[in-house]
């Protein structure tokens, strides 16, 4: 059994016990414990299920790399599935259920998945399922998908009751981990003056040291942390955090911390995980190393562990996963493990070393000890189903033929030890292969280059491949001081601690184990723990020419489930090149990708949530629409009354009042929205002649003029009146939605390909409050406000004619008034300070009051310019249509030599008589036509689509007209006037409508120029 | 080719499966070609397919630098539809559509294409009109998609949030029968079955040349040594831009980096595939329990494969707050293809100023889904040359002026 030891527990306080449940059941810990250290002290050794076979899992490590103890942790807005219980802190109330079985953790139904193992071999879904074809959308899938997956799902009204948060830093370096040869790094980077930042996933400094034992300067390695991360946490230029884990690295130096801030005390305050986006000039990876598992048959069942997590356990948190236990290993460092269980009075039955000669120091002394200690052998299988009962042991030479079955209730096995390579790889860094320890380290060479082609990555201590205690402080003394070089602080020799450890003999590689093992064995020899990927997994997708390690992985699903092959890949590698005939670094390694650890969906979003996802970008008179019925739109970044409802009238009835009204007697639109760009210097009109298709450069000051923007391929992509301010200055406005793609466009223009004009463009739009007031009375209630105030700008037609404008007063308030109409109204768009906006708008409002004023939303504006026949981008427009299509062509200045676009249209397609153009479309009776809708033409094309010959672009009810409007495209069209062609609706319907004239309402003029 | 099937399985399972051969060859390669198609990514190999298929001609080597299907073809959201606006993209991707529906059984691989629903939010009123009229374009091109109301959406998907305070859902595009597959064995079907058909799959080979003689190909010179051949296929996607310099004309093409993730894998918990397009995301769930999340493409051109982070922040905002329970997962992984984009992000299946040869690239975000339909129709461009599926593709659209524009139906990466 697990149980909690009488002694040890370095990370534990005694003092301290922490209630908490797991499957419903109450439990006990000490502050201090992880989930995983207090599921062991009250014997919890199976956690969960396996995710394709549902076999009985139990912890295997005990840090992140865990594959097995994925938890369902809390209830209600703040459940999280597969949560690791050895990376979970464990506080008091905490609630954990293991995953992916059913009924219970005990009695699993789907653990028959395990009886047809057999049969559910790697890939075994690409062979079956086929027949018949229904069946696997109806029948096979949805069984999958429910035996798949792990932890269940968040209820789907959830709302995360969490807080997360963003936050920035620069440094100098970066030291990634807080163990022994992260903080050496730390102190020789920063006693070079560099700003320093060095991020430690775990609660607690030192990483494995403390347990791994030896001396540093002489003291034990816990004295020397403690003063070193007191030294660091002293210096200026240092800062340290812990629970902070660098999950990721990217181009230029971007280094992605991941904090969890309250996990271990849920709900009590501030933010959960906040998520730190650096910027690093180097970046040290003191990320240590990773043991692997043992490939031997029954290596998954509970009670088999990795032998220095087992060491962890007892150690750090004072429990020991077994009282009989089995080691096996092919290196010197289980023998550790071994001693301190033996210390802490548990039974090691038996050490089987599968090295013909064993190994060095540490197995004499466990030798002298009384520890029976085996050479050249290994284990045949394990058995024990939920628990480890039974280890049968055989030569390691061989194909498994047990020789002897001992009972134990755990193992502890060591494969040797894998450097963290993730980060260093995430970004480019190459690896080698080194045989001597058989894995993968850092090529120092090849490391990943940053924007100057010099490397930006350094690797320490053991993350750097090196496994004794003395060097691994001195490769991280060196690369600390590398990194703060590299990062242009001058090299300070900091002499590196003296570490003192055992001397081991060298470890020999085990892929499998026995070396020899039969299909039977193999077959229950696990490579990939969560995802169930078996040493005959990869065997087989290698016979069946998955041969590039890609394909494997893909084909058995090894190392991909959450540990991202931490514990697999190595292992499942070697099994490959054995199973080629070639050797692993032929085959070479995955790629390794961000996060190295699996990080909060909540906290890449950030503060990003609810009303502040995205901020409303608000105009001055945004509250006043709130309040008065303003049913808002989304407009890019802006929201925009679609129309303002008075109470017990619905939008559509709101619409028609607002159409009419702003006909007959006085509308205003709040126009703030609408792009504003300055254009000034002294190349400003040659700039804008490029820019547009109209000629601006001889545009009068005082005066305005409607101009088109054209991508370079020919498409019309904006219009806007522009106005001449004065000789080297315009304005031009553009659609809400364009402001700022416009800005951009012009920018890059000026900065790639005009670099040397002297133009500026500033986006103003934010500068003014905009307010177009429309209607035979605007100009009345403009006048009262001028006579109210004792005078102002003269707006009589002739002072202030169409398509001009005016600086000056309007009722005392600074404005720009500018004589253009969208509406076919009399109309004064008048731009005021933002910070006058509200008060002008009010003002005009008060006057109004005689002349029957009333706001009017965006689709009061659509209608009123539908019924005059004006385009309105993204409408008439999609990026497919040119000036040309809408009978623009009067906007194409022809004098000059270029500007955007006028070569596109030199193409054969953009001078097709077959374009369809504009029209105006009226249904046969008087209905609505539908959006989008498109016109039937004859018969089918090459592919056996229906041929068309026109669409709808725009469509409104008019209620000035009382009858349906409509804008369209049709194929000839123009010479088509009064055809009645048909569109079929997706509403069963069939809509006959005329083509007619675009321009539906006043038709010469009349009431704009008045 | 032993065939796959239920009894097949069993019958290896008694014996360990030491029986399975090799899905696909890994021959050396033969000195001459009838056809050889460069980049063994699904296009290339359904290309290969098709033509031994619906042409018999199998004479064939596809050529792959890396390992086959090792490109867009293993590192999309694997999200299949075909609910185009354009009458030429509709029915290339409709193609597409159809031949997924028979795929398995087709290629007895099975490629789990799974019909499960493609549901395109509104969430502005521009975008109500834009789906509106993708709806009526469809009618008329024969593909069936359906503007639905925020009810039927929520009915749809229980854990979208409709009334979120910024977005709210106002509609959507549904095709019912539009869905997700396996990506890589959409690759390895394929393989399998043009190895079958005598060709040979060359991996590990690039193309280091492209032999031209009086302006027609006669060859590519390869790491593995000259191949000569009568026709060649680009079909490299990324790459089309560097393999036309080497036969010496021009792509109007760019590469970015397109993102994409996964979460931890989760019970089920959302059937069908949901793209919003305003606030940039889409989501669908693996049959293993992921979600499977893609976002846009990087804003500066590159070749790495690998992605920034603001994309993927971006893309996790819009799902946080379209789906308010992705707030409680994790992310797992994170990576990024090199996606090939033309001026108006429509491909390019064509002739090409060489003669005898022929490109197929510019698939942009939207490859996957068209492998089956680009394949059948590169093939047929190749054998005959013609096809009316690959007519308005050529690349001479771009000297007419001719664009297939897509970006009114859809503004992002899908």
């Amino acid at each position: 059994m697990s149980t909690r030891l009488a002694k040890q527990g370095r990370l534990i306080d005694r003092n301290k016990q922490i209630e908490f449940t797991f499957n419903g059941k109450r439990m006990t810990g000490y502050a201090g414990d992880t989930l995983a250290s207090a599921l062991l002290a009250n014997d919890q050794m199976m956690v969960g299920r396996s995710f394709k076979y549902h076999r009985p899992r139990g912890l295997v490590a005990a840090g992140s790399e865990e594959p097995n103890a994925l938890m369902q942790l809390g209830s209600g807005d703040r459940y999280e599935p597969n949560q690791r219980a050895t990376t979970t802190e464990l506080f008091s109330g905490l609630s954990a259920k293991s995953q992916n079985h059913w009924p219970n953790l005990e009695f699993d139904v789907l653990a028959i998945n395990n009886k047809l193992g057999r049969f559910l071999t790697a890939g075994f879904y690409y062979k079956m399922f086929m027949y018949p074809r229904a069946a696997w959308k109806h029948v096979y899938e949805p069984i999958i998908r429910a035996s798949a997956g792990l932890g269940k799902a968040p209820d789907k009204e959830t709302k995360d009751a969490d807080t997360y948060e963003h936050f920035y830093f620069f440094a100098d370096v970066v030291v990634v981990g807080g163990g022994v040869a992260g903080l050496q790094a730390a102190k020789a980077a920063a006693a070079s003056g560099a700003k320093v930042l060095v991020l430690e996933q775990n609660a607690y400094w030192g990483g494995r040291a403390p347990v791994d034992g030896g001396t540093i300067d002489g003291e034990a390695p816990e004295a020397w942390i403690e003063k070193t991360r007191a030294e660091l946490a002293a210096m200026d230029n240092v800062t340290l955090r812990d629970r902070c884990m660098a999950s990721g690295v990217y181009d230029h130096g971007y280094v992605l911390g991941y904090e969890r801030l309250t996990d271990h005390a849920p709900g009590q305050g501030g933010p959960r995980h906040r998520l730190w986006r650096i910027r690093a000039k180097q970046i040290v990876t003191a990320t240590g190393a990773i043991e692997r598992p043992l490939s031997f048959a029954g290596n998954d069942v509970p009670g088999v562990m990795l032998a220095a997590s087992m060491r962890d356990y007892v150690v750090n948190w004072g429990v020991t996963p077994g009282r009989k236990v089995v080691v096996a290993t092919n290196n010197d460092d289980a023998y550790r493990t071994a001693l301190v269980l033996h210390e802490a009075g548990c039974d090691v039955v038996r050490i089987l070393d599968a090295r013909n000669n064993g190994g060095g120091d540490l197995m004499e002394e466990a030798r002298q000890k009384g520890i029976r200690v085996e050479c050249g052998r290994a284990i045949a299988k394990v058995s024990g189903g939920k628990r480890v009962k039974k280890v049968a042991i055989c030569a390691q030479n061989g194909t498994g033929g047990a020789q002897e079955e001992i009972e134990a209730d755990a193992v502890a096995m060591s494969g040797g030890w894998s450097p963290v390579v993730h980060l260093w790889s995430h970004c480019g860094g190459k690896l080698n292969w080194d045989d001597a320890q058989a894995h993968f380290r850092p090529d120092a060479a090849r490391p990943p280059l940053g924007d100057n082609g010099k490397g930006f990555v350094v690797a320490a201590g053991s993350a750097d491949g090196e496994m004794a205690l003395g060097p691994v402080l001195v490769n991280a003394s060196a690369a600390g001081s590398k990194a703060a070089e590299d990062a242009g602080f001058p090299a300070k020799t900091v002499a590196a601690a003296a570490g003192v450890d055992s001397v081991e003999a060298p470890m020999e590689a085990v892929w499998l184990m026995p070396a020899q093992a039969d299909i039977g064995l193999r077959m229950k020899s696990w490579l990939d723990y969560q995802n169930d990927v078996k040493v005959s997994d990869v065997q087989l997708a290698a016979r069946e020419g998955y041969e590039s390690v890609e394909h494997t992985k893909r084909y058995t699903t090894l190392g991909m489930a959450t540990d991202q092959g931490k514990l697999s890949n190595i292992n499942g590698l070697a099994i490959l090149a054995d199973s080629l005939n070639s050797e692993i670094p032929q085959v070479g390694t995955t790629t390794f990708r961000p996060p190295y650890h699996p990080i909060s969906m909540g906290v890449i979003g950030g503060e990003a949530r609810g009303d502040i996802f995205q901020p409303v970008r608000k105009t001055p008179m945004y509250e006043w629409n709130d309040t008065n019925g303003a049913d808002w739109e989304p407009v890019g970044h802006w929201r925009r009354p679609f129309a303002y409802v008075n109470k017990g009238e619905s939008v559509h009835d709101a619409v028609n009042r607002e159409v009419k009204n702003t006909r007959e007697n006085l509308g205003l639109l709040d126009a703030s929205t609408l792009g504003k760009l300055v254009v000034k210097g002294p190349d400003a009109g040659r700039f804008l002649d490029m820019m547009y298709t109209n000629m601006m450069s001889t545009l009068k000051i005082g005066k305005c003029r409607y101009g088109l923007m054209c991508s370079e391929n020919g498409f019309l992509m904006d219009d806007g009146v522009v106005a001449r301010i004065d000789e080297d200055t315009w304005l031009c406005h553009t659609t809400t939605g364009g402001a700022e793609s416009i800005h951009g466009h012009m920018e890059e223009w000026l900065q790639t390909e005009w670099w040397d004009w002297k133009v500026y463009v500033a986006n103003v739009t934010e500068q003014f409050a905009q307010i177009a007031v429309v209607g035979p009375n605007a100009r009345k209630v403009l006048e009262k406000l001028n006579t109210a105030a004792g005078g102002g700008m003269d707006l009589s037609k002739e002072a202030l004619p169409f398509m001009e404008w005016r600086d000056g007063k309007i009722g005392g308030y600074d404005a720009r008034a500018y004589r253009i109409s969208f509406s076919g109204e009399l109309s004064y768009e008048i731009a005021v300070p933002a910070s006058q906006g509200l008060a002008f708008w009010n003002a005009i409002m008060e006057a109004g009051k005689e002349f029957g004023v009333m706001p009017y939303g965006t689709e009061t504006l659509h209608i009123l310019r539908a019924e005059k026949g004006f385009i309105m981008i993204g409408d008439e427009t999609d990026g497919t249509v040119i000036p040309q299509d809408l009978n623009l062509q009067w906007a194409l200045s022809k004098k000059k030599e270029d500007y955007l676009g006028k070569r596109a249209h030199l193409r054969s397609h953009m001078a097709d008589p077959d374009r369809w153009k504009l029209v105006g479309l009226e249904t046969v009776d008087g209905s609505v036509l539908p959006d989008g809708a498109y016109a039937l033409g004859e018969g089918i094309n090459a592919n056996g689509q229906k041929n068309v010959i026109g669409r709808v672009t725009s469509t409104y009810f008019s209620a000035t007209l009382d009858r349906g409007i409509a804008m369209g495209l049709v194929k000839h069209g123009p010479d088509r006037m009064g055809e009645v062609i048909t569109f079929p609706g997706t509403d069963g319907k069939t809509y006959e409508a005329k083509i007619v004239d675009p321009v539906f309402y006043d038709k010469d003029g009349e009431k704009q120029n008045v | 080719m032993k065939r796959y099937s239920v009894f097949a399985v069993a019958r290896e399972a008694l014996r360990y499966h030491t029986g399975w051969e090799r899905a696909w060859r890994s021959p050396e390669p033969k000195r001459h070609y009838d056809v050889i198609i460069v980049g063994a990514g699904g296009h290339g190999l359904a290309t290969a397919y098709y033509l031994g298929k619906n042409f018999g001609i199998t004479n064939v080597a596809i050529i792959e630098k890396g390992w086959l299907g090792g490109g867009n073809t293993g590192r999309n959201t694997t999200i299949i539809r075909s609910n185009y606006l354009q009458d030429p993209s509709a029915a290339i991707y409709e193609k597409a559509r159809s031949l997924y529906e028979t795929m398995s059984q087709d290629l007895n691989y099975n490629v789990m294409f799974s019909p499960r629903g493609v549901l395109m939010l509104a969430q502005t009123q521009h975008e109500i009109r834009g789906y509106k009229r993708t709806a009526h374009a469809n009618a008329l091109q024969g593909v069936e998609t359906e503007f639905v109301s925020p009810e039927r959406v929520k009915e749809i998907v229980p854990i979208i949030n409709l009334h979120g305070p910024r977005y709210p859902v106002l509609g959507a595009l549904w095709q019912e029968r539009g869905g997700t597959a396996r990506h890589d064995a959409v690759a390895w079907g394929y393989a399998r079955a043009c190895s079958d058909m005598g060709m040979d799959i060359i991996q590990q080979c690039e193309v280091q040349g492209v032999r031209v003689v009086n302006g027609r190909v006669a060859g590519v010179d390869t790491t593995k040594g000259p191949i000569d051949c009568d026709k060649l296929g680009m079909v490299v996607a990324g790459n089309a831009s560097v393999l036309a310099d080497q036969a010496g004309f021009r792509l109007p093409m760019e590469s970015v980096a397109l993102q994409a993730m996964v979460s931890e894998p989760i019970k089920p918990c959302m059937d069908v595939v949901v793209m919003a397009n305003t606030v940039h995301g889409y989501m669908s769930q693996s049959d293993k329990g992921e979600m499977v999340i893609g976002g846009g493409t990087d804003g500066f051109n590159n070749y790495t494969q690998r992605g920034s982070f603001h994309h993927i922040e971006e893309t996790v905002r819009a799902l946080n707050e379209t789906f308010p329970m992705v707030s409680r997962l994790k992310m797992l992984r994170q990576w990024g293809g090199i996606v090939d984009v033309t001026g108006d992000r429509s491909p390019i299946i064509s002739k090409t100023p060489v003669g005898n040869t022929f490109v197929n690239c510019g698939w942009g975000t939207g490859g996957f889904k068209s492998i089956p339909g680009s394949g059948w129709a590169m093939a047929e461009l190749m054998a005959t040359g013609h096809s009316p599926l690959t007519e308005e593709f050529s690349i001479n659209r771009f000297q007419e002026g001719k664009f297939i524009d897509e970006s009114v139906a859809a503004g992002v990466a899908h």
